[in-house]
């Protein structure tokens, strides 16, 4: 497992989060008619009992759309937004207003799916054609709830391969309506370590860390 | 004046009166309260996963319902608890994800919630509250003045275990 990556890899993964965070963006933008911003990748690479903090605010509420992706570099996707916007984006997709209620229910949880499908498939895809990598995201998983719970429950099953996180965080921010959401990109233990390669940037290693690469 | 301290993902910790033992955001994880009434020494383990011989290395026991359960009351027992007096509380252990094609008996939550009741019933100890399961995070506030525990989630009232 990696711990310390040189400046180079450091600037190749955020490449990767800023092209898959931009293409997510555009298609957020087109979505919600609007611009977005988006904020330079951060590469964090935390021991698991700080990581539920890279949001900070471990007890506010927010909503999360979470996939998995397979193929050769397998990683975790989690898009997290203020829970007090979840029902104004649901609405997005939901053209009719009748039907759109107040609560969070079957319908509206469906639609926000379906936005985190898109966003997330925008995102693969730009990494997948950057880094020649095969990726295939999973169906999109919801929650609800309050923040540490849900990067808990996401980062649990890493410590089984390592006592790291890796987390390559993209905010996206819509200024007009105040959507300041985080993109999370996760790759499993292991998975880091094919995107270096394929990224080309494996061997550049720092001498400290010299056990850490193979020459 | 009492303090509190956070225990973090795989950490166990071991304090006493009148020190407040916090764990925010507990989803899939168990956080499991141990706490000697008598000498006011209560400590808290964040287990992550249920079976630590299913993992590569064991690298930090605290991550592990079958490792950190034994290693939190060993280190009650150095503070000077005595295990016929422990009182014994858990929680967590949510589905916090509803996947298509999972059913409750397969999530994470619900294997560390079994695998913990198994590490406690080897050492002999009983469970006297627990507030486990669910599809919602909690928080856990634990007061070593008194051994009350408090478990905190966003939409239900709190519940005093």
């Amino acid at each position: 497992m990696i711990k310390n990556l040189t400046p180079m890899q450091l600037d190749a993964i955020r490449e990767v989060g800023n092209i898959g965070a931009g293409h997510a963006a555009t298609v957020l933008s087109q979505l919600l008619k609007q611009r977005v911003s988006m904020t330079v990748p951060q590469v964090n690479i935390l021991p698991l009992n700080e990581a539920c903090n890279v949001v900070g605010g471990l007890e506010q509420p927010m909503v999360g759309i979470f996939l998995r992706v397979f193929g050769d570099a397998p990683s975790k996707i989690l898009y997290l937004f203020p829970e007090d916007k979840a029902l104004f984006v649901a609405g997005l997709l939901i053209d009719d207003p009748e039907k759109c209620r107040n609560i969070l229910g079957e319908l509206e949880v469906s639609a926000l799916k379906e936005i985190g499908n898109i966003l997330t498939g925008a995102y693969v895809y730009a990494f997948s054609d950057f880094t020649k990598l095969h990726m295939i995201p999973s169906v999109p998983a919801f929650a609800f709830d309050m923040v540490g719970a849900i990067l808990n429950t996401i980062l649990a099953d890493l410590g089984e391969m390592g006592d790291y996180a890796v987390l390559i965080d993209t905010r996206l921010i819509a200024c007009d309506l105040s959507i300041d959401g985080h993109f999370f990109l996760i790759p499993d233990p292991g998975s880091l370590t094919t995107i270096l390669e394929a990224l080309g940037v494996k061997n550049e290693c720092q001498s400290q860390s010299g056990s850490e690469c193979q020459k | 004046m009492p303090k509190s301290i956070r225990v973090g993902m795989s950490e166990i910790v071991v304090a006493e009166a009148p020190d407040i033992l916090v764990t925010i955001g507990l989803g899939s994880c168990i956080g499991v309260c141990v706490y000697d009434p008598v000498i006011k020494v209560g400590g808290m383990a964040h287990i992550m996963l249920p079976d630590s011989t299913a993992a590569k290395e064991v690298t930090n026991r605290g991550k592990f319902a079958d490792t950190a359960i034994p290693d939190l009351v060993e280190l009650m027992q150095k503070k000077g608890a005595i295990k016929q007096r422990m009182l014994v509380k858990k929680a967590g252990g949510a589905q916090m994800f509803a996947y298509p094609g999972t059913n409750s008996q397969t999530h994470i939550g619900y294997r560390n919630a079994v695998a913990a009741e198994k590490a406690l019933e080897a050492l002999g100890l009983k469970v006297s509250g627990k507030s486990i399961g669910g599809h919602s995070g909690r928080s856990i506030y634990m007061d070593l003045a008194t051994g009350v525990i408090r478990v905190k989630t966003l939409n239900s009232p709190e519940i005093i275990l």
